[in-house]
């Protein structure tokens, strides 16, 4: 963030390079039940990311020391595919993947009712096939529907969502480029029907005032997105009946 | 399951829905009350009888209850107890002094070993889901032959029918032995072709079970030749 000032991410009719307004997010495609053999799955497409997410379980939690008596364990691995950016990215676990996983899982926990299976544990694979700024919000997007898709009971389902600012100006859901040129980045995870808030970081600086912009634009995407994946849950049961 | 199909208009609904005031209900499972409103916590089917809000929900994990006949399968022996495998989120533990055979301490993998297959009855399950299976009851044994497949467990109820009806007709019409497990599997015994036509049958219901017109595709079961397996 920040060192770069130079770098014009917005044009002289106050647009964004790709052509969006300041509060527009990219395209977001969601689907349900794209994995046969996993308990729940979800692809999300959010722009150029794409992710798969594959739940397994309730299962029995292994090995036996990470039970916890009186609820379930959320495991979540994050992975980015090594052709997912321009760059090659090693595979494997990296200190970036790590800290994701924990955050996704801490967020996840936060709207699971894991107090219903103790001992147990709930599998949560998040894939990046394809990464263009946002993945973490993406995966946790994804997971979210995938959770539901495998009948796991939730309180809410939960929305990943970034704003942050360029040139001075706050703007919602960052590219690539005004990822890796701007002056902030605000992902939330947002509860949508009680709009609690169950994970927040930020990098890079915002004044107070900013801080209330980017989180009103979050809340209003996240709005978007959650009828996205409400709409694609039920489409993928339709003609059914209990 | 099956009372969807006679009741009124259905609505899916997704986990954090509002599905209405809490005032002079009850929240059955797969529904809280939060703030004086119920909110869903699972996808499924919405559902409201005798004054109480449930969430029929479209894919679920197996919770044991005590009296459920399952179809086990041994994931660990120890001296004096086997780990089944109920398909659920814990195992279940049968101690050997729930077992159809006198059996002797450090003696247990005699009897039976990991991979083998049992037809068992849930005993308990206690506050923190320890599930205690007993293979003492008429017709609780090791399955030593046939077939054993997989249904979903919110399907269980459909592939039985109201008063096992379904069920009576599948055995019926594949000449097999079908025992249905609660956890969702089912095992049949019969011959080569005779398990070939079940296994497609509750293939069947495991695809289709959730939708509207399944009793017309149970239906299209008659006309399936054996032969066509």
């Amino acid at each position: 963030m920040g060192g770069y000032g130079d770098v014009q991410l917005l044009r002289d009719d106050g647009k964004r390079l790709d052509g969006r307004a300041l509060d527009e997010l990219r395209p977001v495609t969601v689907e349900a039940g794209v994995l046969p053999a996993a308990d729940g799955s979800a692809r999300v497409t959010h722009g150029l990311n794409v992710a798969v997410v594959a739940v397994y379980g309730p299962m029995e939690a292994h090995p036996r020391k990470i039970q916890r008596q009186d609820r379930a364990v959320i495991d979540v691995r994050y992975n980015m595919a090594p052709f997912s950016t321009s760059d090659r990215i090693r595979p494997g676990f990296n200190r970036r993947s790590r800290e994701i996983s924990k955050v996704t899982a801490d967020a996840l926990e936060s709207v699971v009712l894991v107090e219903r299976f103790p001992r147990s544990k709930i599998r949560v694979e998040i894939e990046i096939l394809a990464a263009e700024a946002g993945t973490r919000c993406v995966g946790i997007t994804a997971a979210a529907v995938a959770l539901a898709d495998a009948g796991i009971p939730m309180r809410d389902l939960i929305v990943g969502v970034a704003s942050g600012k360029i040139e001075d100006t706050v703007v919602l859901d960052l590219d690539k480029a005004e990822d890796n040129y701007g002056q902030a980045d605000l992902p939330v995870g947002i509860l949508p029907n009680t709009g609690e808030i169950a994970f927040l970081q930020m990098d890079g600086d915002l004044s107070p005032e900013e801080f209330d912009l980017a989180m009103e634009y979050n809340f209003k995407a996240a709005g978007e997105i959650h009828q996205i994946m409400v709409e694609a849950l039920q489409r993928r049961y339709e003609g059914g009946e209990a | 399951m099956s009372q969807g199909q006679d009741g009124a208009e259905q609505r899916l609904v997704t986990p954090g829905m509002a599905v209405g005031p809490s005032t002079g209900k009850r929240a059955g499972s797969g529904v809280i009350a939060q703030n004086d409103a119920f909110i869903a916590t699972r996808l499924g089917w919405l559902q409201e009888l005798n004054n109480t809000v449930s969430v029929n929900p479209i894919n679920a994990t197996y919770m044991p209850r005590s009296g459920d006949l399952v179809v086990g399968v041994v994931a660990e022996v120890r001296n004096n107890l086997w780990f089944l495998n109920i398909n659920g989120a814990f195992q279940g533990l049968l101690p050997m002094s729930l077992a159809p055979w006198k059996v002797e301490f450090g003696a247990a993998r005699m009897h039976m070993d990991v991979g083998d297959v049992v037809l068992a009855r849930v005993q308990e399950v206690d506050e923190c889901h320890n599930v205690v299976l007993t293979m003492k009851g008429v017709g609780l044994r090791k399955l030593n032959q046939g077939a054993v497949l997989n249904v979903p467990v919110q399907h269980v109820e459909r592939l039985r029918g109201p008063n096992n009806e379904r069920l009576q007709q599948l055995r019926d019409m594949s000449d097999c032995r079908i025992m249905v497990g609660e956890n969702g599997r089912v095992w049949v015994d019969g011959d080569n072709n005779a398990i070939a036509w079940s296994r497609n049958a509750i293939q069947r219901v495991a695809s289709e079970g959730h939708k509207t017109n399944f009793d017309a595709l149970m239906a299209e079961l008659n006309t399936m030749n054996k032969g066509d397996a």
